[in-house]
């Protein structure tokens, strides 16, 4: 077959993307505490330390917390800014889009320390607030692009006819509207929580005393001593991650059939 | 809602028409403004302050708000500042230039020989790029740490005898790191431009006697640089500000300026400095960026 040597350089791409990543899961059940190929043998050490351990916790419980919040406003912005982008047409909108969408490129370091010296300009503390402030910033792009694909095949008679029939907008919205995007939109929270879960510099630059979860793997990447605990605490998150990101995409999927378009996520 | 009727005169339906787009561009940015007035306060404000800031003189904990371009005349003039911005700079090209490269070929295969599972391949290759930047970073330094996967398997096999030590910690590293972690972001805008081409161009093409190759360098590629310019800058705008991957593998001779950047704001408490050297970099990037569509640009219309 003549498509023979693309196909090899495609498998081995995608070996290049996965192999590095894959070392975490495999050293994390590894029975020695230095990390390097042969593996000694399996155990699962690691995994019930992880268990035991408060500090970890009290990260994971601070993460949850700033994931949820940031996840469920960044959905309702990005409602709005996709049925608005979509929708309707008005002055100055592409100036509008781009100041909305311009978090996706600016590097990170930007958006934490401007949003640092205003926070702290204004008297406020650094704390998880300051920290789901800046993740909602940087997820409302990515819970627009994931809607839009929501919106953009949107029938609008069907919105025409509710209106016709006797509803009032609000009932609408919630009665023809929302039940057909809500894929859509549950795909929006998800892929917006793993964003924020994961998310390092803005958490770095905005947190107080309180740690989100990858500050607390920052902080110990430092002892080596620590590093299998670590690597157990890095695979659970790569399968948490794995698994919303699959619903997600499953969900994203159902709503653009739902409204007949097959537009990608980005 | 109202709809123009037939038995209107064509005046007045006219004017509720106008009305009508009136109060939808009023209806449309009533729906934005939540999510714009977020974006305004919360990025465009913050930014403006920053350019105000670099303006201005830090003396402890007091803020002197005089004019002066002493601190861009620091950040542009300073060995190190200049240093650590050129090798921002360099780094980034040549990370945005493999992953393109790397990526094109990629991206070609999934959208013309994709077939059925390309919506599988299309998934695979976005779950990397959705989890945590932090441990893929990570992952590098145990593949290439001195007791790391290449240097303790090497030494198990006898094939070296001493881990090798510039594996790891210098632009190397920094540079194989950011091109795995920023290669998905590559494909998709490169997949996108190739999947609009119409194939029927390739057949026409093909039928005026076009081997692959020719037909490959004047349809296909022309068709798809609007998607290589932009995975270029996908690319190429984040990764010259990155901090983590300097930080975790750059060692001394890797750091980059977002390094100095959070020095600035962190233990040196120079926010006035701080803050023009990340205005500079920001026009800086801007003008490479602008800079290579234009250059993009020329060459594409030379060779069509």
């Amino acid at each position: 077959m003549k498509l023979r040597p693309l196909g090899v350089y495609a498998f081995l791409y995608l070996a290049f993307l996965y192999v590095p990543v894959l070392l975490l899961p495999i050293f994390s059940f590894n029975d020695s505490s230095i990390v390097a190929f042969p593996l000694k043998g399996f155990t699962s050490l690691w995994y019930a330390e992880l268990w035991h351990n408060d500090t970890m916790h009290g990260a994971l419980w601070n993460s949850l917390k700033v994931a949820i919040a940031c996840s469920v406003v960044a959905t309702v912005l990005g409602i709005c800014g996709a049925r608005a982008l979509t929708r309707y047409h008005f002055p100055a909108k592409g100036g509008v889009a781009a100041l909305i969408m311009l978090p996706l490129v600016l590097p990170e370091i930007i958006i934490a320390i401007s949003l640092l010296v205003v926070l702290l300009q204004l008297g406020f503390d650094l704390s998880l607030f300051s920290v789901t402030l800046g993740h909602i910033l940087m997820a409302v792009p990515f819970s627009i692009a994931v809607l839009s694909s929501s919106f953009e095949g949107f029938d609008r008679s069907l919105e025409e006819a509710s209106l016709d029939l006797g509803e009032g907008p609000a009932a609408t919205f919630f009665r023809v509207t929302l039940p057909i995007i809500a894929p859509g939109i549950l795909s929006s929270l998800l892929i917006t929580f793993t964003i924020s879960l994961d998310e390092f510099i803005v958490a770095f630059f905005l947190s107080g005393t309180d740690p989100t979860l990858p500050i607390y793997i920052w902080s110990q990447l430092r002892f080596p001593g620590k590093l299998p605990h670590i690597l157990a605490l890095g695979s659970v998150l790569l399968v948490a991650s794995f698994v919303l990101l699959s619903v997600a995409e499953a969900m994203r999927r159902r709503a653009a059939r739902r409204v007949g378009a097959s537009g990608g996520l980005l | 809602m109202t709809a123009v009727t037939g038995d209107r005169p064509v005046a007045a339906g006219n004017g509720s028409w106008a009305r009508l787009a009136r109060s939808e561009a009023l209806r449309g940015f009533a729906l934005v403004s939540p999510t714009f007035l977020y974006a305004l306060l919360l990025l465009l404000a913050p930014i403006l302050v920053i350019v105000a800031f670099s303006f201005w003189t830090q003396d402890y904990l007091t803020i002197d708000r005089t004019f002066t371009l002493a601190n861009y005349r620091e950040a542009w003039t300073e060995p190190l500042y200049r240093v650590l911005m050129l090798r921002s700079l360099a780094v980034s090209a040549v990370v945005t230039a493999a992953t393109v490269l790397l990526a094109y070929p990629m991206a070609y295969y999934l959208s013309f020989h994709g077939g059925e599972r390309k919506a599988l391949w299309l998934f695979l290759i976005t779950i990397p790029f959705w989890t945590s930047y932090l441990l893929r970073v990570f992952a590098w330094k145990i593949v290439l740490g001195y007791n790391g996967v290449v240097n303790a398997s090497l030494l198990e096999l006898g094939i070296i005898a001493e881990p090798m030590e510039f594996l790891l910690y210098n632009v190397n590293s920094v540079v194989i790191t950011l091109a795995h972690a920023w290669a998905p972001f590559a494909i998709l805008p490169i997949f996108v431009s190739l999947e609009k081409i119409d194939r029927s161009l390739l057949e026409a093409a093909t039928d005026l006697g076009d081997g692959p190759l020719r037909r490959f360098l004047r349809v296909t590629l022309p068709l798809s640089l609007p998607g290589v310019i932009a995975a270029a800058l996908i690319v190429f705008i984040p990764t010259v500000g990155d901090y983590v991957t300097p930080r975790l593998v750059g060692g001394k001779d890797g750091l980059m300026i977002a390094n100095m950047i959070q020095v600035q704001f962190g233990k040196a408490n120079d926010w006035p400095l701080g803050a023009a050297l990340a205005v500079s970099t920001m026009v800086i990037v801007t003008a490479a960026a602008l800079l290579f569509v234009a250059f993009t640009r020329q060459l594409s219309t030379r060779f069509r």
